[in-house]
């Protein structure tokens, strides 16, 4: 028994270093003085993340992203907090087809969703680029949002919601003073697994670039086709430490048991 | 009282992914069937008739079997590894796998790029080993694809297969030894047809995440087509979006089909449900 646990415990780290070792690797890239990516790096310096502000366009398209994640977020919050609510309140008819359609973005592959927005939104219906980009993120947040939404409101006790209406409050009260605060974590849990979901996104912003438009993983990709210094490490290893004090907040809010039960 | 509240509270969401999504993806389904306004399959045999098209579509089977195959056979063991963890290790230990998952695919191709390339990492050590001399090509290859996607997707299957390994009571291990069953046996026998719909959860988003994944093949692949890089060349490149509408419905149908096969099988597989 010892033995074969050895063995295992011995593979899983193999495997470990295999999902962890890159970011490591490219973490250590990002301090290289020289102009070539190497590993491991020949000396220790910072000038590739002052070249993240020189090159205009990250700190740019950062700005970009976070307010189309910020902005889609809240538009996905007023959308699916109210459905996650009706859709784990009440049973009714078709509840499972609605439930489908709701998480349905997340089973289009992203490719394309990006690419039948661009052929909708910004050429049949004539939106604007960056209110496409938006709409194209809020998409891909529903899901995120109603399904943390609802696996938080599946443990709230809505016998408190009822003695608040027979007590009076009415309907929208009760929701604001009684149902929102008791899932409260639940909400900043979806709100920060949806940013993540849209920070991170390349399949709808790939389309939806335009004049002054884009969004950092677009830049990240065009910037990686023409240089290969280690100005990308460098952020690589900012975005990994905005991972990781998310995911640590997760953690907090809500543990970590919703990534494993699906 | 209760009914009318119902549909304002789903009304706003459902209208919106009608019209941004659902409305889009229909008619760009139907803009294939048509060609200067009469009814025809042509876009499809035509696609299906180039050999250039199959090769694509080849490719992107093979890394995607591939990858999926290589996420259960590295993936289960760790799973199995992590469920029988008290819970604070495992706690740890889940929260490494989620950690990358998390983590910008640009960022996760890109580390590729530097471990894979002609002066990578895994070059550099070959030749100062002396196994070879002259650089391997790695990066740009379906193999290099493979790896990318079987990074970016395995977190997924470990902790599908921890959600349902986690529930699995040892002590059915033990009973199944002590009734004569070998460890392999108890293996095969218990942990194996428990563990099924894990399995296939985490099946269907790897399979289905390598098919339709575009930031891996695009930045690992290079001239290597597969369908999602193709589908963005016919749109974006070529301007030709009469194919690029195929290539989009050939990938929702993939999609659909996968995932109905498998749910079917895990239908069958487990007899509650």
């Amino acid at each position: 028994m010892r033995n074969k646990h050895i063995g295992l415990g011995l593979f899983s780290l193999l495997v470990y270093i295999f999902l962890l070792g890159p970011l490591l690797i490219i973490s250590a890239t990002s301090f290289e003085p020289g102009t070539v990516l190497k590993f491991p790096p020949s000396g220790f310096s910072l000038q590739w993340y002052q070249n993240i502000f020189k090159v205009e366009l990250f700190p740019q398209t950062f700005k970009t992203s976070i307010v189309i994640s910020l902005l889609g977020n809240l538009l996905a919050l007023l959308l699916g907090v109210p459905a996650a609510y009706a859709l784990s309140r009440f049973s009714f008819r078709g509840k499972d087809t609605l439930n489908a359609i709701f998480l349905s973005p997340v089973l289009i592959p992203g490719i394309v969703l990006g690419f039948t927005m661009l052929k909708y939104l910004i050429v049949v219906y004539h939106l604007p680029i960056y209110t496409g980009l938006l709409i194209g993120h809020t998409v891909i947040m529903l899901p995120f949002i109603i399904r943390v939404i609802g696996s938080s409101l599946s443990s709230f006790d809505f016998a408190i919601e009822e003695a608040a209406l027979s007590l009076g409050a009415g309907p929208l009260r009760t929701f604001f003073k009684v149902v929102l605060p008791n899932i409260r974590s639940g909400i900043i849990a979806a709100v920060l697994i949806a940013f993540l979901e849209s920070f991170n996104n390349v399949d709808i912003s790939l389309f939806m670039t335009g004049p002054g438009i884009s969004t950092l993983p677009i830049q990240m990709l065009t910037y990686v086709e023409n240089y290969f210094d280690p100005t990308i490490a460098a952020i690589s290893m900012l975005l990994m430490i905005l991972t990781a004090v998310l995911m640590f907040v997760i953690e907090r809010l809500m543990g970590l048991s919703y990534f494993t039960k699906r | 009282m209760k009914k009318t509240y119902l549909y304002w509270l789903l009304l706003p969401g459902l209208l919106f992914l009608a019209v941004f999504m659902i409305i889009p993806i229909v008619l760009t389904i139907g803009s294939t069937l048509f060609k200067e306004g009469s009814f025809t399959f042509a876009g499809y045999l035509q696609f299906f008739k180039d050999p250039y098209f199959l090769k694509i579509l080849l490719t992107t089977l093979e890394v995607s079997v591939a990858s999926t195959l290589l996420s259960v056979l590295l993936g289960f063991p760790v799973a199995y590894y992590i469920s029988q963890k008290a819970p604070r290790r495992k706690g740890v230990l889940l929260a490494l796998a989620i950690f990358p998952l998390l983590t910008s695919p640009v960022v996760r191709s890109f580390s590729w790029m530097v471990i894979l390339g002609r002066k990578g990492l895994i070059n550099n050590a070959l030749i100062w080993l002396g196994i070879v001399d002259k650089p391997l090509e790695i990066l740009y290859t379906p193999v290099a694809m493979m790896i990318g996607m079987l990074h970016l997707f395995l977190p997924m299957m470990i902790i599908s297969l921890v959600g349902v390994l986690e529930n699995i009571d040892s002590d059915l291990i033990t009973a199944a030894q002590s009734l004569g069953a070998s460890r392999v046996k108890a293996f095969r026998k218990v942990v194996f047809p428990l563990a099924m719909p894990g399995l296939i959860i985490g099946g269907i988003l790897v399979f289905v995440g390598s098919l339709t994944a575009y930031t891996t093949p695009a930045l690992l692949g290079g001239k290597q087509r597969v369908i999602s890089t193709f589908l963005y060349q016919n749109a974006m490149t070529l301007n030709d979006w009469f194919s690029a509408s195929v290539i989009a419905t050939i990938m929702i149908a993939i999609t659909f089909v996968v995932v109905g096969l498998m749910n079917k099988l895990s239908n069958k597989l487990n007899p509650k449900g």
